[in-house]
């Protein structure tokens, strides 16, 4: 994992301390909220429904047990002894007191950690592949440039003050499991005559318009990807609309003007970068890399596995998948009890996915965008142990990529934009369909739900979706169909007219009755739709 | 009628201006008529609430009941979490929400 040089700790130190004059201020009367508000939200502190939000970034996803102690520990200490990891890879608390947040952001940047960039026009946490360097289908690790990007868009002058948000994901293989081009830019390394480079996907996005990025470049080499990046965002800083919010996402300048004059200006741009040197130099980029060489793997570590428990084989069947190390394997960790809130954990399971970490996974954890955490590295001969560990602990489920997996934002119940409440939805469908073996016959079935059009529980890329409205004063839910986030990425279309809460999830039982009637073969339930098409879900849901 | 809530400036706790001061509990909220913008106001500069805004509300015999779901979350808690609500002790609070 990348650890912080002398530069990297000092500006977060610095911005600490910056933030806890800047709260004295607050609390003294010398700044009011609306001078406050902007310097708070560059801080990662929202005001929500019940009180303070702060969201603490993640690089990545990657996270050492140091530092999910500490998470652990702002829980207990800040919060109540909660927090909810989101889906793009970051951590929210909910009851964050102002007068404590300086204490917090201090304590937090002690393990490496700060909420910089996680609010605000500029670009965000950069979000990856939440099995790097384990994954056996990558063709490099894509967290070096994870972390080369991070570095590169913190405190970046020019684009702190962008149209809109910005959201970058970088991964490394050909199946996406980032949700790579539903982001501002997606990036995909990849070779070509065998040298490392990236494509480029510009201009995607879910919220109230929803676009899958086109592809706008398919090989920039390695040492040129920043000043690619830095490309594309300069048109976009130029050119993108900031007299609209709802229309300054970068996704809709590429659309007005068309993927294939956006995709002239950045290379006019390109080429003039090119002249001015931007690129990192080599021997930081091999910095950067030896942050993330392999753990030291046991070369001979055993491959077989006692799969006589049939409930731990369950769980090695769903939630564990095959590492590039023979021996190794990587586990994920799920938190979609039945009942529970999606994403949420106590201090307490903080603390134990911390320690198992420590001792079982080279002291690595992930968070992933579908709000699990992932062991990367366990040798195939501790699955057991970790196993009962979790399980003592109600940590495990065994049921990722099923219905009861869902991502779910924190809805009306916490967010101050939501017009729906999201979560009880996921509990309520995590109660129906709590049969493992129904949830296994329906196999994988990607479950999202949002509680407004912001999409931040990514409905639109649901193999089911859900998105909550406000009809005239009640929550009323429509249901989307056929979205994808992965390497077939779809948009889902909506089925008609929307439910109310035991309406939309009979409805998705109706729509699961339909798919296991129409199935073929081994299809999955998005494989089926898109054969089927609409029409069929439809006839059934409405009549 | 018409109630005025915010959140407190130091704990980001929920408010609810009682006629003379902020309370945690909507119960307490009194009607400000045509006040609400003057008091909003005042209340600002003390520094005891912030972001403090106006909103309509039906007087029952439980107290002012927010005309809108989400000031009515915001009264209780969230939904989803009981036990974090202002009512720990009733796990039926929440279906005074919907």
């Amino acid at each position: 994992m990348y650890q912080y040089d002398q530069y990297d700790q000092q500006m977060v130190d610095t911005r600490v301390e910056e933030f806890r004059d800047q709260v004295k201020r607050r609390l003294a009367g010398d700044l009011t909220e609306d001078q406050f508000k902007p310097l708070r939200l560059m801080n990662g502190l929202y005001l929500q429904l019940h009180a303070y939000m702060l969201r603490v970034a993640i690089p990545y996803g990657t996270l050492n047990s140091k530092q999910m102690r500490m998470l652990g520990h702002i829980a207990r200490k800040y919060d109540r002894d909660y927090g909810h990891f989101t889906t793009r890879q970051n951590i929210q608390y909910n009851w964050i007191k102002l007068e404590e947040a300086p204490d917090l952001l201090a304590d937090l940047a002690s393990v490496e950690m700060h909420a910089i960039q996680t609010s605000g026009n500029c670009i965000r946490n950069i979000s990856s592949d939440q099995y790097a360097g384990a994954a056996r289908d990558e063709i490099a690790d894509p967290r070096p440039w994870a972390e080369i990007l991070r570095q590169w868009s913190s405190f970046h002058p020019e684009f702190s003050y962008l149209p809109r948000k910005f959201k970058i994901a970088v991964i490394a293989s050909e199946e996406d499991r980032a949700a790579m081009r539903l982001h501002d830019i997606g990036i995909q390394l990849v070779r070509k005559d065998g040298e490392l480079g990236a494509k480029f996907f510009v201009g995607g996005g879910m919220g109230r318009t929803p676009m899958i990025a086109p592809e706008i470049r398919d090989f920039v080499p390695a040492d040129e990807l920043i000043s690619y990046a830095e490309a594309c965002l300069r048109v976009y800083n130029r050119y993108g609309r900031r007299d609209n919010k709802y229309k300054a996402r970068i996704k809709i300048l590429v659309h007005e003007l068309g993927a294939e004059e956006y995709t002239r200006q950045v290379e006019e741009e390109f080429a003039h970068m090119k002249t001015l040197g931007l690129n990192p130099p080599v021997e930081e980029l091999a910095r950067i890399t030896e942050y993330f060489a392999d753990p030291a793997f046991e070369g001979n570590a055993p491959d077989e596995l006692d799969l006589s428990d049939p409930d731990f084989k369950l769980w090695v069947d769903q939630n564990v998948v095959a590492h590039k190390q023979p021996g190794y394997a990587i586990a994920t960790i799920s938190l979609k009890p039945k009942g529970g809130i999606p994403g949420d954990a106590s201090s307490a399971q903080i603390d134990l996915m911390a320690d198992l970490a420590e001792q079982y996974s080279f002291d690595e954890l992930r968070v992933t965008h579908s709000q699990n955490i992932v062991l990367p590295h366990v040798r195939k001969s501790d699955l057991y142990a970790v196993w009962q560990k979790l399980d003592e602990a109600g940590l495990a489920p065994a049921n990722l990529d099923l219905i009861t997996d869902s991502i779910a934002c924190p809805g009306l119940d916490y967010c101050s934009l939501a017009n729906a409440r999201s979560i009880p939805l996921a509990q309520k469908i995590s109660e129906r369909f709590a049969d493992l073996g129904r949830q296994r016959e329906l196999g994988e079935l990607k479950l999202k739900i949002s509680g407004c059009i912001n999409a931040c529980g990514h409905h639109h890329a649901g193999h089911i979706g859900i998105l909550g409205v406000d009809r005239k004063g009640t929550e009323n839910y429509q249901l989307l169909l056929g979205g994808s986030a992965a390497e077939d990425t779809s948009l889902a279309k909506i089925t008609g007219p929307g439910f109310d809460e035991d309406g939309v999830i009979d409805a998705i039982e109706t729509v699961t009755d339909v798919y296991l009637e129409e199935r073929e073969g081994d299809e999955r339930f998005i494989d089926t739709y898109r054969r089927v098409g609409m029409a069929r879900f439809k006839e059934a849901i409405y009549g | 009628m018409k109630i005025l809530t915010g959140n407190d400036l130091k704990t980001g706790d929920v408010i609810w201006w009682t006629g003379s001061d902020w309370s945690r509990h909507v119960e307490n909220a009194v009607d400000v008529g045509e006040h609400g913008e003057r008091i909003l106001h005042e209340e600002e500069a003390t520094r005891r609430v912030n972001a403090p805004y106006i909103i309509d509300a039906e007087q029952t015999d439980d107290g002012p009941r927010p005309a809108h779901i989400k000031d009515r979350v915001r009264a209780l808690g969230p939904t989803v979490r009981p036990d974090l609500t202002l009512k720990p002790a009733d796990p039926e609070a929440g279906n005074w929400v919907i």
